[in-house]
């Protein structure tokens, strides 16, 4: 944002690519490159969809979470609140089989419970946040292990599993699709789709940036600020029910170790797709290549052995660091 | 026996609910320590750490148990010496979360003068504890390779789930690996699912991919066979393979009763040891019966034939 030695920049003239644009873009399609190169089967139908369908639940919630972390926020409870959701929804419907019989009624109302229980917890996470004026990463902090201690206490330390006839019923939520494209895979562009649009061409959006940027001119500028950083939290918890609908049909279960450690994962892709972390700046279709790349290291790494599986951990790791310093580098010499 | 009048006098109030033991009553607390349920088998071992808690305070009226459950060894150490310093407990009984970070804690609490027993994973030094209570790791692995080797007499291509990378996988896997050494089957694949379901379904879809002629999966833990059942399923290739996990977990246990061309087998590594453990650490304060040393319960392969004694609707797990 300081400028700026501009003597630098026209010794290298000529053909240039903006890193900070299309840095992402150019990892994604050399990790794609690398695992058709490494494994013939890398891109078959079949595994293009795993992959993209497993993506899903991260990717649905990295939307949500970049307007979090455009306006200047953090939350790091999405992977324990998808784990409560998806146990209060098998719960609901477990309950409801007797009465409701087995069918599509008993899914739907546990749909409507998903989206429910993520509207109420994005609340009380956005109002703690702009009523009770704590930090977000401290009320996230705090929800984060309650939503995984409340898992565990309904799942008795166990596993909580759907009534069996139900999944047989639900199942093709996320094994089944239209035109051989899964649900999950249709779910997550429409959800990346209309989450860009808003980014892009609604007050909204643009109400999240300007908040991330600079929270007093945006309060000046008569932005309702609490407004609609509580409606960021809140989107985020809709969002988290909804890859919770696409989650729970594929075990049909859920336990602590449900949606551990995918708030990093979805911060990570956030990152990693060109959106600043400290605010003011988001972009949602980065986030989806960055969820894309996430998954497709795992994925590469599981097909071709190259480096034992101690380490995928830290490939992983170099990764996501260079994939964000190619992104900074170009803006560092601006 | 010095309190023999006083707990006397004291029982007089509890004599109608429980005459069998009053009188011998020195009391003893015991302190038990393990990690919190954070998968499958965990739960399952909370649970018997609970169920078996309330059995002996019902049958034991002078023993009282603190039962306390960590997500980490650093809160495992805390908890260790809360016990020490606020409860005066005469007896630990402790499922480290780690050997080496607990080592230290659990030797002062030996040099404190008190009964120390450790259950399944071992401190790193030796003679620490009173008595030690363990499931059979190698044996874990090598019942397994044995049942590969027999089901797969020609050989075959297998792909193998790990767990967490520990000592207690790498036992599991070393000894199945010295089991079905020689016999044509060949590991095409084998990744960390992490004892996870989640990680194990992906594991297995990506494994599968890979490999186009795999006739047996090994997912060595019951939450990972789930997954990889799923996996196999998505892949519609069910009918060409089968899965062995290990743990007893009762929906396992209750596809092989029911014959399931898919789950033929389940190997036992039962979550009820700690049960066994505390049982094992109340007799010590109760009786006069001999209970210091080793207690290994070894890894069963349970098959339709036996399935039905392995089979607890009740628990978690």
């Amino acid at each position: 944002m300081t400028s700026e030695t501009a003597s630098v920049a026209p010794a290298r003239s000529g053909f240039r690519i903006d890193f900070h644009i299309w840095g992402p873009v150019i990892a994604l399609i050399a990790l794609v490159a690398l695992g058709a190169f490494l494994n013939p089967n890398f891109l078959s139908y079949g595994n293009v969809t795993n992959v993209l369908a497993r993506s899903a639940f991260i990717g649905i919630i990295a939307v949500g979470m970049t307007f979090v972390i455009t306006s200047g926020g953090l939350d790091l409870s999405v992977g324990s609140m998808a784990a409560f959701i998806a146990g209060v929804m098998i719960l609901i419907m477990n309950a409801l089989v007797p009465s409701m019989g087995v069918g599509w009624g008993v899914i739907l109302v546990g749909m409507a419970a998903a989206l429910v229980v993520g509207v109420a917890a994005g609340l009380v996470n956005g109002l703690l946040i702009t009523q009770a004026r704590i930090e977000a990463f401290i009320v996230t902090l705090g929800t984060m292990g309650i939503f995984r201690s409340l898992i565990t206490w309904l799942a008795d330390g166990g596993t909580l599993s759907l009534d069996f006839a139900v999944r047989e019923v639900y199942r093709p939520v996320y094994y089944g699709g239209i035109l051989g494209v899964a649900w999950p895979i249709i779910v997550f562009a429409l959800v990346a789709i209309v989450g860009e649009i808003i980014m892009r061409k609604t007050p909204f959006g643009r109400h999240c940036a300007a908040i991330g940027s600079n929270e007093q001119v945006a309060r000046y500028s008569a932005v309702h600020v609490d407004r609609v950083r509580l409606m960021a939290y809140v989107l985020l918890g809709i969002l988290v029910g909804v890859a919770t609908i696409m989650y729970v049909p594929r075990l049909g279960s859920a336990s602590s170790s449900t949606g551990v450690l995918w708030e990093l994962e979805a911060i990570a892709a956030v990152i990693i797709g060109g959106t600043v972390l400290k605010g003011g700046f988001g972009r949602v279709w980065g986030t989806v290549v960055g969820v894309l790349i996430l998954s497709l290291i795992g994925n590469i790494l599981n097909l071709a052995n190259l480096v034992s599986p101690y380490l995928n951990g830290a490939i992983q790791g170099v990764i996501i660091i260079l994939a964000v310093v190619l992104q900074r580098q170009r803006k560092a010499e601006r | 026996m010095k309190l023999t009048a006083l707990a006397g006098a004291l029982a007089l109030g509890v004599a109608f609910a429980n005459p069998l033991h009053a009188q011998d009553a020195e009391s003893a607390v015991i302190g038990v320590s393990i990690p919190a349920a954070t998968h499958g088998w965990a739960g399952g071992m909370n649970f018997h750490a609970q169920a078996t808690i309330a059995a002996l305070e019902e049958r034991y009226e002078n023993l009282d148990f603190v039962l306390s459950t960590a997500s980490d060894p650093g809160q495992q150490v805390s908890d260790i010496e809360d016990m020490m310093a606020t409860r005066n407990i005469d007896a630990l009984v402790v499922l480290p979360f780690e050997s080496e970070p607990l080592t230290g804690p659990v030797a002062r609490v030996k040099e404190a003068g008190k009964w120390v027993t450790v259950v399944d994973r071992g401190l790193s030094q030796e003679n620490i504890e009173d008595l030690y209570v363990a499931g059979d790791n190698p044996g874990f692995g090598r019942v397994a390779g044995e049942f590969f080797k027999e089901r797969l007499p020609d050989g075959g291509n297998i792909i193998v789930l790990r767990g967490i990378p520990t000592t207690i996988d790498n036992e599991r896997v070393a000894a199945f690996e010295a089991a079905i050494e020689g016999s044509g089957i060949e590991i095409v694949g084998m990744e960390h699912g992490n004892w996870n379901r989640d990680d194990a379904f992906e594991v297995t879809q990506d494994l599968l991919s890979r490999n186009s002629d795999v006739v047996a999966v090994w997912a060595s833990d019951d939450d990972m066979a789930v997954g990889a059942i799923e996996a196999i399923n998505q892949a519609g290739r069910e009918g060409e393979m089968w899965v062995l996990g290990g743990a007893g977990m009762k929906e396992m246990i209750q596809r092989v009763m029911d014959g399931d061309e898919m789950v033929p087998a389940n190997v036992t590594y039962p979550p009820a040891m700690i049960g066994t453990a505390i049982e094992l650490t109340a007799l010590n304060f109760v009786g006069n019966a001999p209970v210091s040393g080793e207690f290994i319960i070894g890894s069963v392969l349970i098959t339709g034939d036996n399935a039905e004694q392995y089979y607890y609707p009740d628990s978690p797990f």
